[in-house]
C-alpha cells in the first residue's frame, strides 16, 4: 500500500463566474464544527478572506450581470434556476460532507438537510414565472384607464448569509433575491464557508451567467460596511448579521439609509437578532423584497 | 522657452540633420540612425512602473490632475449637436455634486462640430480640439487635407488633431510625411498640432520612435499614440516610448512638446499608470495639462466616481455620474 500525500484545499472566491484569489492575497483556515470528545478543532481547509476591494469587484461583476439576467424570460430564469438544483443533486457527497463538518450534524441529518436545500431551491425556481401574478395584476380604477401593476427586480443586491444554517440558509437567502431578476454579492458565513463554496462550484457548472451569483468568503464585519455603503447596490439581505462577530446591524441599515436601499432586517432587533429558522416552507416575503412594483396606466381605446 | 511656431520647419531641420538639402534620403538616414527600442525591456519597464502604489492625498491629487488632463472626446459617425453639447457642458461641469472638480482641458470633436463646442465653451478656459486631415484614415489629397485643418481653424478651433499618412511613413517616404505635417501646422496659424501616429499601425516601437521624431522635426506641438478607432489603441509601452523621445527631444533642441495617449484608457488605476510613467521618464514639467493629454471618454467618469468615493468613503456607482452613452432617442 502506498501512502498518498494529502490534497490539502485552499479555496477561492467566486466573482463574476470565475474563480479569482482575494486581491489582498489573504486565506483563513476553516475548521470542523466541534464534535463529541475532540478538543482540538479539525482543519478542513483554506478559505480566501476577502476584503473590501473583492466586494467592490463582485459589485462590479454583478451590476454588468444584472440588465442581461433581467432581461431573459421568466420562463429561461426558471429553467437555468432548475439546473442548479440538478448539479446540487449530483454534487450531494460532497454537499453532504460540508455540511456534516461545517455545522457538526450526524451523516443522517445532514443527508435531510441537503434534501432540504435542493428542494428549497427547486421551489423558488418555480415560483420565476409565478410570482408576477401573485404580487402583480390589474388594478380596477375609476378611469378609462388599463391599470397594471407588475413586480420589477430591484437591481444588485447585497446578501449577508446566514452564520449559522451554511447551506439551507444560504440556498434560502440567495434562490429569493435571483429569481425575480437581480443578481447578487453574497457574503458567506465567516466560519463556515464551505457549503457557500460548494454552491458556487454548483453555480459555475450549471448555466447561471458569470456575476448573477458572486460569492465572497471573509470576515462578515469587515466586508460588510462596505457592501452596506455601496452606492450601486439596491439593496441589502441583513439575514447574516445575526450572530455574527463585531457587526452591529443597525449600524449597516443607518449607512444603507445613505442610498436608499432596500433592508431586509434580521429576526428580533438590536443584540437579542437571531438567525431565522429556515426549516419550513417559506413564504413569498423573501422574494417580494427585493421586487419594485412598477405600475402602468394605459388609456383604453375605442 | 521657444516654441516651435516661430521657425521654419524645413530649415531647422536641414540644421539639426546638418545637410544642405532635406531630401527623404537624408531624413531616413537620420531616422534609421535613432537608436532602437528595446522591446522586452521598454515592456518590463512599463510593467514596473504599472506596479507603483499611489494611495490617499497623492491619489486625490492624480485624479484632479488626470481630471484636468483630459480631452473629452466624441468622434462618432452619430454625433449630434445636442450631444456635442451635452459633452461641452459636462466639460464645464463634471461632477454637479461636486463644483471643486477641476474641468477637463478640452473637447475634442469632429471639424463641424467645433462652432457647436465654442457656442458652450466660450472664454471658459477649456479648449476646443478637432481632428482633421481627413481623420481617423488620412487617406486624402494634400490640398483636401489643409482646407479641413483651415476650416476647423476658422470655426473656433484651438487645437487640431492630425493623423500622419501611415501608408507613405510604412513605405518610408518620410519626406511626404514631413511636408504634411509641416504644412498642416502653418495651416493651423496659432492652433497647437497634435500629430497622431496611429502606434496600432506601425508595428514597431523603432517605428514609433521614428514617427515621434520625425512629427517633433516637422513642428508638431503634440504627439499623440491613435485616433481610438484601431485596435491597439494607446499603451504604456508606446507612450513611454513616445516620453523617451520628447524627453531627449528637449535635450537636443530645448524645446518642449506634449504626448498624448488616446484610446483604451477607460479606469483610473490606467491614468494613474500612465502619470507615474510620465514623472518617471520625461519628467515633472510634463505633469500638467499643457504637455499632458488623455484621449478619452469614460475615463472622466470612473475618475469622477473615484472622486466621490474618495470625498464620500463609500464606493459610488454609475447612477450618481452622467450618463456617457444617452439613447439617441
Amino acid at each position: 500500500m502506498s501512502a498518498r500525500v494529502d490534497v490539502r484545499k485552499t479555496y477561492k472566491l467566486y466573482i463574476g463566474g470565475k474563480f479569482p484569489r482575494s486581491e489582498s492575497g489573504r486565506s483563513y483556515e476553516v475548521m470542523a464544527a466541534p464534535t463529541g470528545r475532540r478538543t482540538t478543532p479539525r482543519f478542513l481547509a483554506n478559505a480566501a478572506l476577502g476584503s473590501r476591494k473583492d466586494a467592490r469587484d463582485a459589485v462590479v461583476a454583478a451590476r454588468k450581470a444584472q440588465p442581461g439576467w433581467a432581461g431573459a424570460t421568466a420562463y429561461n430564469r426558471g429553467q437555468v434556476l432548475y439546473r442548479v438544483a440538478e448539479v446540487m443533486e449530483g454534487r450531494r457527497a460532497q454537499l453532504v460532507q460540508d455540511v456534516r463538518d461545517a455545522e457538526g450534524l450526524t451523516a443522517a441529518r445532514a443527508e435531510a438537510v441537503v434534501s432540504a436545500a435542493v428542494d428549497r431551491w427547486v421551489w423558488y425556481a418555480g415560483w420565476s414565472d409565478k410570482y408576477p401574478q401573485v404580487l402583480g395584476g390589474l388594478n380596477p380604477v375609476a378611469g378609462p384607464y388599463f391599470d397594471i401593476s407588475a413586480p420589477e427586480p430591484t437591481g444588485v443586491v447585497a446578501v449577508l448569509a446566514p452564520q449559522a444554517s451554511s447551506l439551507l440558509g444560504l440556498v434560502s437567502v440567495v434562490a429569493p433575491v435571483v429569481v425575480s431578476g437581480n443578481t447578487c454579492v453574497v457574503l458567506a458565513s465567516e466560519e463556515r464557508p464551505l457549503p457557500a463554496v460548494d454552491l458556487a462550484e454548483c453555480l459555475a457548472t450549471s448555466d447561471v451567467p458569470g456575476g448573477v451569483v458572486n460569492i465572497v468568503t471573509g470576515r462578515t464585519a469587515e466586508i460588510a460596511p462596505w457592501l452596506a455603503s455601496h452606492r450601486d447596490v439596491g439593496a441589502i439581505d441583513l439575514t447574516g448579521a445575526a450572530d455574527a462577530d463585531g457587526v452591529d446591524w443597525g449600524e449597516l441599515e443607518l449607512a444603507a439609509a445613505e442610498n436608499l436601499k432596500r433592508v431586509l432586517r434580521p429576526g428580533g432587533t438590536g443584540v437579542t437578532a437571531v438567525e431565522p429558522d429556515f426549516e419550513p416552507v417559506p413564504d413569498l416575503s423573501r422574494l417580494s423584497a427585493f421586487l419594485e412594483t412598477k405600475t402602468v396606466w394605459h388609456p383604453k381605446g375605442r | 522657452m521657444s516654441t516651435a511656431t516661430d521657425v521654419d520647419a524645413t530649415a531647422r531641420a536641414r540644421e539639426i540633420l546638418g545637410v544642405s538639402r532635406l531630401t527623404n534620403q537624408a531624413l531616413t538616414r537620420w531616422l534609421h540612425g535613432l537608436p532602437g527600442v528595446d522591446q522586452v525591456g521598454c515592456e518590463t519597464r512599463a510593467a514596473g512602473l504599472s506596479t507603483r502604489s499611489i494611495k490617499t492625498t497623492s491619489k486625490a491629487w492624480a485624479i484632479d490632475l488626470a481630471i484636468s488632463m483630459i480631452d473629452l472626446t466624441t468622434l462618432e459617425g452619430a454625433d449630434t449637436p445636442g450631444k456635442v453639447r451635452g459633452l461641452a457642458t459636462r466639460a464645464l461641469v463634471p461632477d454637479p455634486t461636486a463644483p471643486d472638480t477641476p474641468s477637463p482641458a478640452a473637447v475634442c470633436v469632429y471639424g463641424d462640430m467645433v462652432g457647436i463646442a465654442r457656442d458652450v465653451l466660450g472664454d471658459s478656459g477649456v479648449k476646443v480640439a478637432a481632428v482633421a486631415t481627413a481623420f481617423p484614415s488620412g487617406r486624402a489629397s494634400r490640398a483636401v487635407k489643409l482646407a479641413d485643418t483651415r476650416d476647423a481653424v476658422e470655426a473656433g478651433a484651438d487645437e487640431i488633431d492630425m493623423v500622419i499618412d501611415r501608408g507613405a511613413f510604412l513605405a518610408g517616404d518620410y519626406l511626404t510625411v514631413f511636408r504634411e505635417i509641416a504644412e498642416t501646422k502653418e495651416a493651423c496659424g496659432d492652433a497647437r498640432l497634435k500629430v497622431i501616429m496611429e502606434t496600432g499601425e506601425l508595428a514597431t516601437y523603432d517605428n514609433v520612435r521614428r514617427a515621434s521624431w520625425l512629427s517633433m522635426l516637422a513642428g508638431g506641438d503634440f504627439v499623440k499614440t491613435s485616433t481610438g478607432k484601431i485596435s491597439p489603441a494607446a499603451t504604456l509601452p508606446v507612450t513611454l516610448t513616445m516620453l523617451e523621445a520628447v524627453r531627449d527631444w528637449r535635450d537636443l533642441t530645448g524645446e518642449m512638446v506634449g504626448v498624448k495617449p488616446a484610446g483604451g484608457i477607460r479606469t483610473s488605476k490606467d491614468a494613474i499608470r500612465y502619470l507615474v510613467t510620465v514623472h518617471e521618464v520625461a519628467g515633472e514639467d510634463w505633469l500638467d495639462n499643457h504637455w499632458f493629454r488623455f484621449g478619452a471618454s469614460s475615463l472622466l467618469n470612473d475618475l469622477v466616481l473615484q472622486r466621490q468615493r474618495m470625498a464620500t468613503g463609500a464606493y459610488s456607482g454609475a447612477d450618481y455620474v452622467a450618463d456617457d452613452a444617452p439613447s439617441g432617442y
